[in-house]
């Protein structure tokens, strides 16, 4: 059967993209924040998962208020690097697991999540960037990937206990599937920030650390928290931070971590945290 | 059900992008998420005026874009960054110009307030 043997919770930045197609990560600014994922990257190429899926949201690349869907997951056999707006990245495509999607899709809807299945997907910033902070590539990526894009961008968002249990039901799924797949979960956006009003470029440093203590250790507080109590604490657009709650509810209650970074240079906490599922360390 | 948007908690400064914004700013958001195409940020960078004279934006919205309102187009007209900002692309505005508009500060203004801004 298939296991999910780690969770990423990270940011996903759109100028770290900028600076990682322009080979700038050296500059003194940017160092703390790319040489936090060395370690991250090494483990995870020791592990070598054979699935990523990828919790994200679109930011107007695949998806416009047209139609905007609260939770979408790709079933696709490969997903493009999109265009938002500056042209497309110089990233390779990525390749999908459609029989390992449809499962999932399969199991979510019989679960009660009625979720979008997508079958021509582009992906954008809130995935690339943790993809290509995480793994190293060359002409393919080392890992297939599951999109699963959610909506905290057009209020009403789902509630932050809702994204959690879909993590509980990601993981339900995974164990379900018949083939022999090492799966991890990333968990992506935030921390605290706020891009618009007057207001912009709060950020709450402590709230942040807090949330990255608690992740960790004592995840159930966090699904507690309204959209309100996470705007007013850590900016309008640290509500992405509930998709976090999807990774860790995809894992198992006692989880190892392996490494944390924190970085707050210009108007966004930027977090990392990786999370070995305790049921995986047990039965290696 | 827990109250997840308290209206009677205004955050200050702030537009929670909900139902009244995404009405009001469909057709602004709209403009700009079009720019996700290369032809028509080769066509607006060409003729602006040609442009947003054939656009599905009423007047006032037009004028805030040849303004670059931004702070005006966030706070009062639904403007979604996201997608405000690929507008932003093909004016040259990046994403902490229009933050330090929506401050009402010049861009080196807002950068003297930031822990590194050789990160941008």
């Amino acid at each position: 059967m298939a296991k999910i043997i780690a969770g990423i919770g990270t940011s996903h930045v759109p100028s770290i993209g900028l600076v990682h197609d322009q080979g700038r990560q050296n500059e003194p600014d940017w160092k703390p924040l790319f040489d936090g994922y060395k370690p991250v990257k090494t483990w995870l190429n020791e592990k070598k998962p054979d699935i990523a899926i990828v919790v994200y949201n679109d930011h107007g690349c695949d998806f416009f208020f047209d139609k905007y869907p609260t939770f979408a997951v790709g079933a696709a056999e490969n997903y493009a690097v999109g265009d938002e707006g500056w042209g497309r990245r110089p990233l390779p495509d990525f390749e999908g697991n459609p029989d390992f999607s449809w499962h999932l899709c399969n199991s979510l809807v019989y679960n009660e999540f009625d979720i979008t299945v997508c079958q021509e997907m582009s992906v954008e910033h809130g995935f690339l960037v943790p993809m290509h902070l995480c793994w190293d590539y060359d002409e393919v990526w080392p890992v297939q990937v599951v999109p699963v894009a959610v909506n905290v961008i057009q209020h009403p968002l789902p509630t932050a206990l809702r994204c959690w249990k879909l993590g509980q039901a990601i993981r339900e799924a995974v164990e379900a599937y018949p083939e022999n797949k090492s799966v991890v979960i990333l968990g992506t956006g935030g921390m605290s920030h706020q891009l618009n009003g007057a207001r912009f470029g709060h950020l709450n440093t402590e709230f942040d650390n807090n949330f990255l203590d608690k992740i960790e250790t004592n995840p159930n507080v966090l699904t507690e928290m309204t959209h309100q109590q996470i705007m007013e604490q850590a900016g309008a657009e640290a509500v992405e931070l509930i998709m976090w709650l999807t990774m860790r509810g995809a894992m198992s209650e006692n989880v190892k971590r392996i490494h944390r970074n924190y970085y707050a240079p210009m108007t966004t906490g930027m977090g990392l945290i990786a999370l070995e599922d305790s049921a995986s360390s047990e039965h290696p | 059900m827990a109250v997840q948007l308290d209206k009677s908690r205004p955050i200050a400064d702030t537009q929670v992008f909900g139902p009244k914004e995404s009405r009001r700013g469909y057709r602004l958001n709209k403009f700009a998420m079009s720019m996700c195409k290369p032809e028509n940020r080769e066509a607006f960078i060409a003729d602006e005026e040609a442009v947003l004279a054939s656009a599905d934006l009423e007047d006032v919205e037009r004028q805030l874009i040849r303004d670059r309102d931004w702070r005006t187009i966030m706070n009062e007209y639904g403007g979604n960054i996201y997608m405000i900002m690929k507008i932003g692309a093909v004016t040259g505005h990046g994403l902490y110009q229009i933050g330090a508009h929506q401050r009402d500060e010049t861009y080196e203004e807002f950068l003297a307030t930031r822990n590194a801004a050789g990160a941008k």
